[in-house]
């Protein structure tokens, strides 16, 4: 298999992986959001309630950050980066 | 005080900048504790900010097309993620998310996991690829992936009809806030907001919308944030709200139960003015069925991946690196607000209903509450009404109404904060509103002169007259908006919903096949925008005029339809003509690694 069709298949699981953890914070746990918010969550607040205001958009933000730091890595093994620019 | 390079001194610029707007709110404090009155500070503020913006966008002219168009790509992450989060955080955002969460609670929170679940999507499946595509508009890349005028041309109406719904709402967001700050009448109120928005654009282009967009995240971040630090404080709450309010909350919960939902009769309903509402919903209990809530989610990131000022800020930073460390900044300046909304709504909820607070209305006498000045003054505005339906001479939940605005506009100054702090909330819904409307416009103007009148019409202009061109239909597409936004058709959030799910409907999917499917060919994009566009609208129209639906798909979610139907009507068709060309599979191959050349070059 060539360079570049080993950085897709990784580069593509790095996907699957990013847009697994997105599903459940986006889309899974509000099926049970009803039986969620009988539980206390973080700082006190009910558990749906404090994902919807602070908890998925907080994972959101270090979910990216993460995803980024991982296709980076990603690149430089193929030596795929770009060099000299931030 | 500033030498070298302009990109070098990005942190000393604007940390200069963030210190005078600071010593400014000091002196209008100063000035209002010595007698100037409530209408001049407002004015200033919205005055002093404008023209801030607009000597901005003079420095920032330019007569390059790579300046005009992105800014030079040299836009460092950090800064190109505060212009992202101004040029998302829209009027509706910053005026009328807090007063949704406020009267309808769980079921509006959707909007808030999709309006920043939808960054996930543009860092992981677009904007790096987009970067490396060099394009300049999103119809650039529709246009050369997939090759031909006719699929340009339909990326381009499609980015038209998404983008032209949404900016009217954001034109009649300036218009509405300079009408109360200048105290104008609307309809001219409209056209002072879009002067102010032309003149951050009209030069310099995508380089000075760059540069205003960060001095209006700063103002629009301070203007949201210091109101819910010092009400939280001023009513002993909890000096960080975010991590303290949970007691409020459960309080809220309480007072809802001592207090009771009273359903009124439509005979009562009727002698309320238009557009305002009562409490009718818990605040932090479940109240949606799982589907609307995650359809309504899963509309907005769709959408969000979609619209295309958005996309188009990720072609202006210096590598694909940058862009996706910079949608992660993005996500992260639009997070300091967003999750300040909802501590926003439950301070002012409470202050509002609970006996033991001062500020407290429910169960006071009506004629005491009639009496009070900001009750005076916000009733006179249209925004809020009480009225004695049950004869017992105490205002109820159910007899206490208040407009969606009024939650963000009129807090600080029930909270008995000083005026100072009114005017600083009008300038920052300003700058939210401009800056949306900004890109807007320039989205649209940019894929028409770029891509429909250079592309398409005359490929042999001169970089001068497509600049001319581009300028020409930004004040056009300008005046269009304000024409229609003085018309008052739609309320600010109902529109901005509707562009998400246009967006969805026509780009998502042949934008995300162009990357992550090689054998997606012309015939299958065109198939998916067309149908996709056209059977969404359809929908559209269908329930708007009575129909019933289906899916529990309604008027806010029709993406969810339209994009379906887009990804099938792309997959079948691609699959039954022939493959793309040697060419464009290899133009695939080159988009998916970061290193070398962009497709489209230096144009």
């Amino acid at each position: 298999m060539s360079k570049q069709a080993q950085h897709w298949e990784k580069t593509r699981g790095l996907l699957m992986v990013t847009l697994a953890i997105w599903f459940v914070f986006s889309i899974g746990i509000f099926l049970f959001g009803a039986e969620m918010n009988e539980v206390t969550g973080p700082f006190g607040y009910p558990l749906t309630y404090w994902f919807t205001c602070q908890g998925s958009l907080g994972i959101f933000v270090i979910l990216i950050f993460w995803f980024a730091n991982r296709q980076e890595k990603i690149d430089e093994e193929f030596g795929f980066s770009e060099r000299g620019d931030d | 005080m500033i030498k070298g390079n302009f990109i070098d001194n990005l942190p000393k610029v604007y940390g200069i900048y963030t210190g005078g707007f600071l010593a400014f709110i000091i002196i209008m404090a100063i000035a209002e504790q010595m007698g100037m009155s409530a209408k001049v500070i407002g004015i200033c503020f919205v005055a002093f900010t404008v023209a801030i913006y607009a000597i901005i966008g003079w420095l920032s002219r330019t007569a390059q097309a790579d300046a005009y168009y992105v800014a030079g790509r040299q836009v460092p992450t950090v800064f190109n993620g505060m212009a992202t989060a101004a040029d998302w955080m829209s009027g509706a955002s910053f005026v009328a998310m807090a007063g949704g969460i406020y009267f309808k609670g769980y079921g509006y929170m959707a909007l808030l996991v999709g309006w920043t679940g939808g960054y996930v999507l543009v860092a992981s499946l677009l904007a790096p690829y987009l970067r490396k595509f060099g394009c300049y508009t999103v119809p650039d890349f529709i246009g050369t992936r997939y090759g031909g005028n006719l699929a340009r041309l339909l990326a381009v109406i499609v980015l038209t009809v998404a983008s032209f719904t949404y900016v009217t709402a954001q034109i009649n967001a300036t218009g509405t806030i300079a009408s109360v700050a200048l105290d104008i009448p609307f309809q001219y109120a409209v056209y002072v907001g879009l002067v102010s928005i032309l003149l951050c654009s009209m030069l310099g282009g995508m380089r000075g919308v760059t540069w205003t967009q960060v001095a209006q995240y700063i103002v629009l971040i301070i203007a949201y944030l210091l109101p819910v630090f010092w009400i939280s404080n001023k009513i002993g709450a909890g000096f960080f709200p975010h991590f303290m309010l949970a007691d409020e909350v459960a309080r809220i919960g309480d007072l809802e139960q001592q207090f009771g939902f009273v359903a009124n009769s439509k005979e009562n309903l009727a002698l309320v003015p238009k557009g305002l509402a009562g409490i009718t919903k818990a605040h932090s209990a479940v109240n949606a069925t799982p589907w609307a809530f995650i359809s309504l989610a899963l509309a907005m990131m769709m959408g969000t991946a979609s619209l295309p000022h958005v996309m188009m800020r990720y072609f202006t930073t210096p590598s694909v690196k940058a862009a996706r460390k910079s949608v992660g900044w993005s996500l992260f300046f639009i997070f300091l607000l967003y999750s300040s909304a909802p501590m926003l709504a439950t301070l002012s909820k409470l202050s509002l209903m609970d006996p033991s607070l001062p500020t407290g209305i429910i169960g006071k006498s009506v004629a005491d509450v009639q009496a009070i000045d900001w009750y005076q003054n916000w009733n006179q505005a249209n925004l809020m009404f009480i009225s004695d339906f049950n004869g017992n001479g105490t205002v109820e939940l159910n007899e206490f109404f208040m407009g969606g605005k009024a939650v963000v506009l009129a807090t600080p100054e029930i909270a008995g904060l000083p005026y100072v702090i009114s005017g600083l909330v009008a300038a920052g819904g300003m700058a939210a509103a401009m800056s949306t409307a900004d890109g807007l416009i320039l989205a649209i103007a940019n894929a028409l002169s770029h891509d429909l009148y250079y592309k398409i019409i005359d490929p042999k202009a001169e970089t001068a007259k497509r600049l001319v061109v581009a300028r020409v239909l930004l004040v056009v597409i300008g005046f269009a908006g304000a024409t229609i936004a003085a018309m008052e058709i739609q309320g600010i959030l109902g529109s901005v919903i509707w562009a998400f799910d246009f967006a969805m409907s026509g780009l998502f999917f042949p934008l995300v096949l162009g990357v992550w499917w090689k054998r997606a060919n012309r015939e299958g994009a065109i198939a998916g925008m067309a149908l996709g566009l056209i059977s969404g609208a359809g929908y559209l129209i269908w329930v708007r005029n009575g129909g019933s639906g289906f899916l529990g798909i309604t008027q806010l979610t029709f993406g969810i339809f339209g994009s379906a139907v887009s990804l099938v009507a792309m997959v079948v068709v691609s699959l039954i003509t022939s493959e793309p060309n040697a060419a464009t599979q290899k133009m695939v191959d080159e988009v998916r690694v970061p290193s070398g050349r962009t497709i489209l070059g230096k144009q």
